[in-house]
């Protein structure tokens, strides 16, 4: 974990509201896993504040990517910077994906801005030669992003929008359902990122099929490296104070990456 | 030349005038700055048993400042001694160790374990966090002069180090606890906690605390919190440390400036990690500067003029 002032290579419209940011940052290209964040500095003034969680998307030569989708105004603020510029960042921050070990098939599931840090999955596995089936759902065909760069990393690739308006017409769950009711060979592992309500669906679709579960969380952060205590999410096992079967792990140490079976899903 | 940038604490001699404030400051810092520049680290408050903490989300943004309702999240004393307190550097800068409790005997068992330990320089007593409620009373103990009183009492009579009592701003007149905790033979008092408060998300209509409210930090708050360390400073002769908001250097000599023998920095590190280590280098050029030769020659000397 570092502080670096990072210049941006480039800034560029993905369109519908996402967009994603290259920096020059040979440190976080080292050391960054599949899986971690970075906390970005929007501005030098305290309005807004606090730093601003990513997933690292990519590693670049010399650099990473981060892909973002314009919600307010820090990732306003981010969508202006021009190349040339520089970005304050601390990173890589939490804990990463745990990879499979030998060369098994691997479902990694990702929904709207959650495939930011599962194409970073995606590249790693496919250097390792893992066989990978990527589920990418939107609410519609304008919220599929990525779908080339996994197609590029040899991954097989199903679209699932809420509309119809491209692939197959539903929930992103459907499909994993389907596969995994399947009667081929069982994945070793299942990745996914998404809202709150997918991974929630994905983790008790993992269960009923005894498969390996992955999820990334999100959670309100002011310091980004458990030390606040801000940014808790309920798990089963721990330090067992509430005496009510659940716990408070911290998503920016302990996580953002879980393993499903770990939380205490409501 | 040099200025002399100590600062004396009661019998607590600091390297300089800057400090991390309680629950904005862990080890984990130490990875990406220089803990030894700093005069002390307040750790996160503990008490006697650990506390499980205020359901999500207990952060949210608002205008240059944030919310918090952590709930006093921790693992209890013995947690502490065994696996924290031997993540902090033992050196030149101090660690001070950040109390609550619910009962005075809480408080007086805590003081008595904390007292046996070397690495720890002072206590700072907790008597404003605005997260817990204590017990059936309802409202903090630093908001009753009598209660603050009898914990910081209680504190002094069971141990030899130096004791900060830290209030509450959420008071009608913060001069009469300030007068209230230095009769009870408190060391420093501290000036401020967060500010009782709240935000609601209107499309949900939800709060943005799980907690329903917190308490505000961050520049939003610093010129309230100035003018309480002013109005302490003018009814109190023990040192007044000042916090809330304080971003950069001039901040602090701004608090100083009003009575402040030393700040402390909180929500500004969450932005920065490095400001403290940046407030502490910067106050010494402000000094340098301005042919101060010794950096207590700032406090208090506010120039108001002729009135
Ligand atoms: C570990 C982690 C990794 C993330 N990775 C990515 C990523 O790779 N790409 C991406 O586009 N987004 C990512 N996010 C979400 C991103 O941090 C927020 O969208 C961003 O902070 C919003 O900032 P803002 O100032 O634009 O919005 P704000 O004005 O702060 O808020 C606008 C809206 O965004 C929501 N929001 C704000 N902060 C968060 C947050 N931390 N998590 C979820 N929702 C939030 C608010 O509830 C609100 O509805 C990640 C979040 C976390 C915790
Ligand atoms: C996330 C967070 C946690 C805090 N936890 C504590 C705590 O445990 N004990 C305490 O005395 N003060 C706590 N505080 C208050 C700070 O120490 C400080 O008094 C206050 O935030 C004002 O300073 P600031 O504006 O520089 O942050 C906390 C503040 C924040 C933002
Ligand atoms: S954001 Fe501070 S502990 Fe996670």
């Amino acid at each position: 974990m570092k502080q670096i002032y990072a210049k941006i290579l480039k800034n560029e419209n993905l369109g519908n509201g996402f967009r994603r940011i290259g920096i020059a940052a040979p440190y976080l290209a080292k050391n960054a896993k599949p899986g971690q964040f970075v906390e970005l500095r929007c501005s030098g003034e305290t309005d807004p504040l606090l730093r601003r969680p990513f997933g690292v998307h990519r590693v670049t030569k010399g650099g990473i990517e981060l892909l973002y989708e314009i919600v307010g105004r820090g990732t306003e603020i981010i969508a202006r910077k021009k190349p040339g510029e520089i970005l304050d960042l601390i990173g890589p921050l939490g804990t990463g994906f745990v990879l499979p070990s030998g060369k098994p098939t691997a479902i990694l599931v990702a929904g709207g801005n959650g495939v930011a840090p599962i194409l970073f999955l995606s590249e790693v596995l496919a250097k390792k030669k893992v066989k990978q089936h990527v589920l990418i759902g939107g609410r519609s065909k304008s919220h599929i992003l990525c779908e080339k760069d996994f197609k590029r990393c040899g991954a097989r690739v199903s679209v699932t929008t809420e509309d119809g308006s491209k692939g197959h017409k539903g929930l992103v769950t459907h499909i994993l359902k389907e596969l995994l009711a399947d009667n081929g060979p069982k994945p070793a592992a299942i990745y996914a990122c998404g809202p709150t309500g997918m991974l929630k669906a994905v983790a008790n679709i993992a269960r009923t099929h005894r498969v390996s579960c992955q999820v990334s969380l999100e959670e309100k952060m002011a310091c980004g490296v458990g030390v606040c205590l801000g940014c808790p999410v309920k798990v089963k096992r721990g330090h067992g104070l509430c005496g009510t079967g659940y716990e408070y792990k911290m998503v920016c140490k302990d996580g953002p990456v879980f393993d499903s079976e770990e939380i205490y899903w409501e | 030349m040099k200025t002399d940038m100590t600062v004396k604490i009661g019998t607590l001699k600091l390297k300089n005038p800057v400090m991390v404030a309680s629950g904005t400051f862990g080890a984990e810092y130490r990875k990406l700055i220089d803990v030894g520049s700093l005069g002390a680290i307040v750790t996160k408050t503990i008490t006697l048993k650990g506390r499980a903490g205020n359901p999500p989300p207990r952060v949210a943004e608002t205008s240059s400042g944030m919310l918090n309702s952590i709930g006093l999240e921790n693992r209890g004393l013995d947690d502490f001694i065994r696996n924290k307190l031997p993540l902090f550097p033992s050196g030149k800068t101090a660690l001070i160790v950040s109390i609550a409790g619910d009962k005075e005997t809480e408080f007086i068992q805590m003081a008595e374990e904390l007292n046996k330990i070397k690495k720890v320089a002072a206590i700072e007593i907790n008597l404003s966090c605005p997260n817990v409620k204590h017990g059936a009373r309802e409202g903090l103990v630093a908001q009753d002069e009598e209660a603050s009183y009898n914990i910081v009492r209680a504190v002094r009579a069971s141990t030899k180090l130096p004791l900060v009592a830290k209030l509450t701003p959420n008071v009608t007149d913060i001069a009469r606890v300030a007068v209230a905790v230095e009769k009870a033979g408190a060391d420093a008092v501290l000036a401020v906690n967060t500010f009782a408060a709240m935000a609601v998300d209107i499309d949900t209509k939800k709060p943005k605390l799980g907690n329903v409210t917190g308490g505000l930090s961050g520049p939003a708050i610093k010129p309230i919190a100035l003018k309480m360390v002013w109005d302490i400073y003018n009814k109190v002769d023990i040192p007044v440390i000042g916090a809330g908001g304080i971003m950069n250097y001039c901040d602090a000599a701004e608090f100083m400036l009003c009575g402040a023998s030393a700040i402390q920095v909180g929500t500004a590190t969450f932005v920065n990690p490095n400001t403290a280590c940046e407030i502490a280098a910067g106050i010494g050029k402000y000094c340098a500067e301005n042919g101060v030769k010794k950096v207590s020659e700032l406090v208090g000397n506010i120039n108001i003029g002729a009135l």
